[in-house]
């Protein structure tokens, strides 16, 4: 049987993309003229470092946790999703319709409305890239590209032209009633003493590890998963099997943009508190790093989100602290991406063949 | 040094041509000769030590069963492999071939069995591709036209050059296969399993050209896994069984047992111990049955055939005359018109209750023709593949919402000792299982629900021998037990064992049904061929 | 709606076509060779700042073009390798290129010129100037004719016209040399040009180069012809809309001229005109700006004709086994 150990596909392959990364991002640091070691003690001191930090971190993390499950859900149905961007933006604009024209009670009543706006705006975006792929063929990746631009420019629209508070110059919406702020982990029993105020990490962060126990459920467990990692693997065995692909591609496609969509309760719901231009700040590309390095298994995309809010945090440090631009982090998600994705073969193909002949030879002995 | 060996005793036999068959008289040094050649791939030996010698002006035929390394050994010579170890002499000198380039400038050429067309050039660019004479194409496509003109002439081999590959017949674009490498001037032409996807007709078209070719002086070199080629066309043929060469004989002074025999390493029984059937009620009634494909083009013209209960009825046919389409329209995952009737009740040909789970429901279990493509998911654990296509069957699942994984493989590993699936552990992914026992799989999920009707595309293909007697028997227990059964094969010698009535497709069509001891070969021929009703 | 005013959004079109139909141009080599590139933003990208950035430093508009096609071969180069060499996946491959060249010039601008990400402004010989064609001046009073080679035909840098000659240039290329032939099929069927001796990934590689060269003339026009140096994120997206005209041109390299004019036309409406009142309907720029990405959505979906990509694309070449 050439077989290699699953730890090696699972852990050393992608740890090993990843300091690879890490190694030539290093190598831009010096090049700029910076100190590669001192600008990770910035960053894990600014990201990791304190409670404050953490609180970061972590608010980051539950977006990309989101993102991250929703090109990973894709992925399993063979879907690239590269159209997360634009299905946040829509959950974004879901939750906030919600919660500005329904008077909530609560802090909880309406984090269910929201989540509901949200994960329905969301697959709703993802629902027409999906049909177009599922009964005319339209290439998903450019569809859902173009969906990008699209959502940014209706979510434009919508800011300037409709939901523009009278007498704003600014566009965006009118804040949330303070009655739907989500409790942050300020707020919170038991961990609230350790952090400050200001910590943006909400409860969303505990329903971005709900949506990782549902997600890991759904794909292994249950009829449904069984037939969209089915259809991922073999279009024409699925249809052998009597799955069909348009109920496959939809069902993927909508619980993918539903879960680009649900973000928006974290970054729109729990921390801005009212829709912004450009609200998503690119956590929709990053979920595609998140995926790749988690391998598109939810346990992996929680440790992946954690590493690029980590990054994410640390840039923001970096940024105020040293001189080197915090678009450092976007090369670092690139050579993730890179080397996770698109070069994972350029590893793979030599660590396994190392591992091929060690065990034949061990038989051979 | 066991290669010598080979070498010599294969030479002595190759050289030994027939002058009864071959009017060129092979002299001087051989065409090709291969010494000693290796190569695997991960950790599959597909060829091993092989050694060969073909004379000029001869036919030599490769023979040996599917994954026998024929096609292998033929991509090293041509250059699409690179062996691992061994020589390759062409005509007397040893020549590297690294790539298809060199193969081409030593004067062969190939005819792959998957043709290497461009589907939307014209003949003519697919013709100059690769051999433009400079930068730019129009003095090559014109000399191409006028060469096209000569070969046509010259051997019966028309086609229109400005005619795009899409819209030729299959035999039209293996001509324009076998015209690239003329265009190239090939004289060693290499033919891997021509004849899968002709009619005999064109078949026979086919071996008037080659002989053509021999008499001219070219040396051909025929891979196929059928007897009959072999016997009535070549020269000399090798055998090849498991990646090894066992023998090179003259033709003449062989028998098709004999190859058989030195194919598969024992004689064949290819008389499957049956009973005669005991037919019961009518099963499958399927009355003017029409399927078209995606291009709109007609592939089952009115099919008409009944199956009763406890028989199995064999499809005969050269592949490509519709047999994969009525299976996929049985099977629910292709759209038709007409009627099919399964023990009395219409079924759905269109719309959502036409695919696989609602023909499953109803008792139609199909074992497809393609088990890596259709069959088995191959990165998918036994236990996944083993209830692939039943996986929403209440009996797989543990409440409403999750599947009963662990007692799927409880299932599996009951299943896989009974059908004798090696090795039997169910979490390993179908990839990692021989063909066999991955065909063992697939056959333990479709017969153990007893369906009433069980559809079986190629049962054997890619199937080594002594799992073949073993799936041979399971389908027949299963027609014993009550079930209606259709069986397509493009093995005429497996129909002609299984079925107990024989129909013949040609071209969308029933051409005729026969009861096996009443026909032969020869009829069977004629009617596949499309000549006889 | 004067005739002065329509030549010159007609020349705006022009203008802000152009870096679309060199890139569209770009994508079609690549694509054609059965190597799709969504990274096409990115290399644009690049070479925007290596051409600006070069010519700032030098003041020599042809260095600076020169850095700029560089920069684009770089991220070609790091696409070939991935799609080519190791068999990866072409797309997320197109994606890592984009955020590659998205922080990338950031970094390195505001480490040499520490402008908050931009290089300083070009003038003089860093820019390329528009050229005067013969007798411009002359006619330019002469009514409609006069009017349209003055203000239309004369007066464009020199990038603009090179990327009008490329149009019938790369016809020519395509269809009637060996190496269009050939990259044709690779795209189509790679199997065929290896069995016929021609080697597979030398072509794509080939075809990957000239996707970088073109890419680096879009991007060096962005930076030292449409505006005066290198500012973040200057490509805004023209790079998915080089690859939504190349799909609305069916990888055509005649449509593709047709295809990048109507979408710089579209921005040169949607710029000087921010609402256009139809009368029944208000269509307000978020609209405009949207069209290019609504119509290719269109294209796709199959409702203006089908859009067949080839037939070999997106897929690395693996003999088969």
């Amino acid at each position: 049987m050439e077989k290699t150990p699953k730890w090696i596909d699972v852990a050393l392959i992608p740890l090993l993309n990843l300091l690879i990364a890490f190694v030539i991002s290093g190598i831009v640091v010096l090049l700029i003229g910076e100190n590669p070691i001192e600008a990770i003690r910035v960053m894990v001191d600014g990201s990791l470092g304190s409670p404050y930090g953490w609180g970061y971190t972590l608010y980051y993390a539950t977006n990309f946790i989101f993102t991250g499950l929703a090109v990973a859900v894709a992925y399993h149905a063979s879907q690239f999703n590269i159209g997360g961007e634009g299905q946040a933006t829509l959950g974004g604009l879901g939750v906030a319709l919600v919660l500005l024209m329904v008077p909530w009670p609560n802090w909880y009543l309406a984090l269910i409305g929201a989540m509901i706006g949200g994960a329905v705006f969301g697959a709703a975006w993802a629902a027409i890239p999906a049909y177009l792929q599922a009964k005319r063929g339209s290439h998903i990746v450019i569809t859902t590209i173009m969906f990008n631009f699209i959502a940014a420019s209706l979510l434009n629209y919508m800011l300037v032209n409709v939901l523009r508070p009278r007498g704003s110059m600014d566009p965006a919406t009118a804040r949330f009633p303070a009655a739907t702020h989500l409790p942050t982990f300020h707020d919170m029993p038991l961990i609230g003493q350790f952090f400050g105020k200001s910590v943006p990490a909400n409860v969303s962060f505990f329903i971005a590890i709900v949506a990782c126990f549902l997600v890991w459920g759904l794909i292994w467990r249950t009829r449904l998963g069984f037939a969209i990692r089915a259809f991922g693997r073999s279009e024409p065995a699925a249809r052998y099997a009597g799955i069909s692909p348009v109920k496959i591609v939809m069902a993927a496609m909508l619980i993918s943009g539903a879960l680009a969509g649900l973000m928006a309760t974290n970054n729109v719901m729990g921390e801005a508190h009212r829709l912004v231009l450009n609200s998503v700040e690119g956590a929709g590309f990053i979920g595609i790093a998140v995926a790749l390095m988690g391998r598109n298994h939810p346990f992996g995309v929680f440790l992946a989100a954690l590493l690029f809010g980590f990054l994410y945090q640390g840039g923001g440090e970096l940024a105020l602290e040293t001189s080197i631009p915090r678009e450092l982090i976007t090369v670092i998600q690139a050579l993730v991406i890179l080397f996770t994705g698109a070069f994972d073969n350029m590893l793979r193909g030599p660590i396994e063949q190392f591992f091929v002949a060690r065990a034949n030879a061990r038989k051979e002995a | 040094m066991q290669a010598d060996q080979n070498t010599t005793k294969a030479g002595r036999q190759a050289t030994a041509a027939p002058a009864a068959k071959s009017v060129a008289t092979p002299t001087g040094a051989p065409a090709i000769e291969l010494k000693g050649i290796s190569k695997a791939f991960g950790t599959v030996q597909a060829n091993k030590d092989i050694s060969i010698r073909v004379m000029p002006g001869t036919i030599h035929g490769i023979i040996g069963e599917n994954g026998a390394g024929k096609s292998t050994l033929m991509s090293i010579l041509y250059g699409f492999y690179k062996a691992d170890a061994g020589e390759i002499w062409i005509k007397g000198k040893h020549t590297q071939i690294p790539d298809s380039q060199a193969a081409i400038s030593a004067g062969i050429g190939m005819v792959f069995q998957h043709f290497k067309l461009v589907q939307n050039f014209t003949v003519l660019e697919n013709i100059i591709l690769g051999a433009e004479d400079g930068a730019l194409l129009r003095p090559s496509l014109n000399k191409a036209r006028r060469e096209l003109k000569r070969l046509a002439e010259e051997y019966e081999l028309n086609v229109d050059p400005d005619e795009k590959i899409e819209e030729l017949s299959v035999g039209h674009q293996q001509r324009v296969e076998i015209l690239k490498a003329l265009y190239r001037q090939a004289d060693i032409l290499i033919l891997d399993e021509p004849t899968g996807v002709l009619t005999p007709d064109e078949a026979d078209h086919l071996f008037r050209i080659l002989n053509h070719l021999k008499d001219e002086g070219k040396t051909i070199i025929l891979i196929t896994h059928k007897l009959r080629e072999i016997m009535e066309t070549t020269d000399t043929v090798s055998v090849m069984r498991r990646g090894e060469m066992t023998a090179t004989v003259s033709t003449s002074e062989t028998s098709p047992e004999h190859l058989a025999e030195l194919m598969v390493g024992r004689k064949v029984l290819l008389n499957v111990a049956k009973t005669k059937a005991n037919p019961g009620r009518t099963v499958l009634e399927i009355e003017n049955l029409k399927v078209r494909d995606e291009d709109g083009v007609e592939r089952l013209r009115g099919i008409n055939l009944q199956i009763r209960a406890g028989e199995i009825l064999g499809i005969a046919g050269v592949s490509g005359n519709g047999q994969s389409e009525l299976l996929e329209v049985l099977g629910g995952f292709a759209n038709g018109t007409g009627t099919i009737r399964l023990n009395g009740e219409e079924l759905d040909l269109t719309g959502k209750h036409s695919d696989g789970q609602s023909r499953r429901a109803k008792g139609i279990a199909h074992v497809p023709e393609d088990r890596h493509h259709l069959g088995l998911i191959l990165d998918f654990a036994a236990w996944e593949n083993m209830v692939f296509g039943y996986h929403s069957d209440p009996a797989y699942q543990k409440n409403r919402l999750v599947m009963d994984n662990a007692g799927i493989t409880a299932h599996t590993q009951e299943a896989m000792n009974r059908f004798d699936v090696r090795p039997p552990i169910p979490t390993l992914p179908a990839k990692s299982f021989s063909g066999g026992n991955q065909q063992k799989i697939v056959l333990a999920r479709e017969i153990e629900r007893n369906p009433d009707l069980l559809l079986v595309g190629q049962p054997t293909r890619g199937v080594d021998i002594g799992a073949i007697e073993f799936i041979h028997k399971r389908i027949v227990e299963l027609r014993d037990q009550g079930a209606a059964i259709l069986l397509v094969s493009v093995e005429l010698d497996e129909i002609r064992a299984l079925s107990d009535r024989i129909a013949v497709m040609f071209d969308g069509q029933i051409m005729g049904e026969r009861a096996p001891e009443d026909t032969d070969e020869k009829e069977l021929g004629l009617m596949m061929a499309g000549v006889v009703k | 709606m004067d005739f002065a005013t329509i030549v010159e959004l007609l020349d705006s079109a022009v203008r802000l076509g152009t870096p679309l139909l060199l890139a569209c141009l770009a994508g079609l080599f690549s694509e054609r060779a059965g190597i799709f590139d969504i990274g096409l933003e990115g290399k644009m990208l690049m070479a925007a700042f290596f051409s600006g950035a070069v010519a700032a430093v030098t003041g020599s508009a042809w260095l600076g073009l020169m850095a700029g096609v560089g920069g684009a071969l770089s991220l070609s180069l790091v696409h070939g390798m991935a799609s080519i060499t190791f068999r990866g996946n072409q797309l997320i491959s197109g994606v890592a290129v984009n955020f590659l060249a998205s922080g990338f010039t950031v970094l390195i601008a505001q480490s040499w010129f520490h402008q908050g990400g931009r290089t300083p402004q070009l003038s003089g010989s860093g820019r390329f100037e528009p050229i005067t064609l013969p007798g411009a001046e002359a006619v330019k009073d002469v009514p409609v004719i006069g009017q349209l080679y003055d203000n239309l035909l004369s007066g464009h840098s020199i990038l603009v016209y090179v990327a009008f000659a490329m149009v019938p240039l790369t016809w020519w290329v395509l269809f009637r040399t060996r190496f269009g032939l050939r990259l044709r099929a690779v795209g189509e069927n790679p199997e065929s040009v290896d069995t016929a001796g021609i080697s597979v990934v030398r072509l794509r590689y080939t075809a990957v180069a000239i996707t970088g060269v073109l890419s680096g003339l879009a991007g060096t026009y962005l930076a030292t012809g449409l505006a005066a140096g290198f500012v973040k994120e200057m490509t805004a997206g023209r790079g998915y809309i080089a690859l939504a005209a190349l799909i609305f041109a069916k990888w055509r390299p005649v449509p593709a001229l047709g295809a990048t004019m109507l979408f710089g036309l579209l921005e040169a409406i949607s710029n000087r005109y921010p609402n256009i009142d139809l009368g029944v309907v208000n269509l307000p720029i978020q609209f405009m700006q949207a069209v290019p990405y609504i119509l290719t959505v269109i294209i796709l979906a199959g409702f203006i004709g089908k859009a067949i990509p080839p037939r070999a694309g997106g897929q690395p070449y693996v003999k088969e086994r």
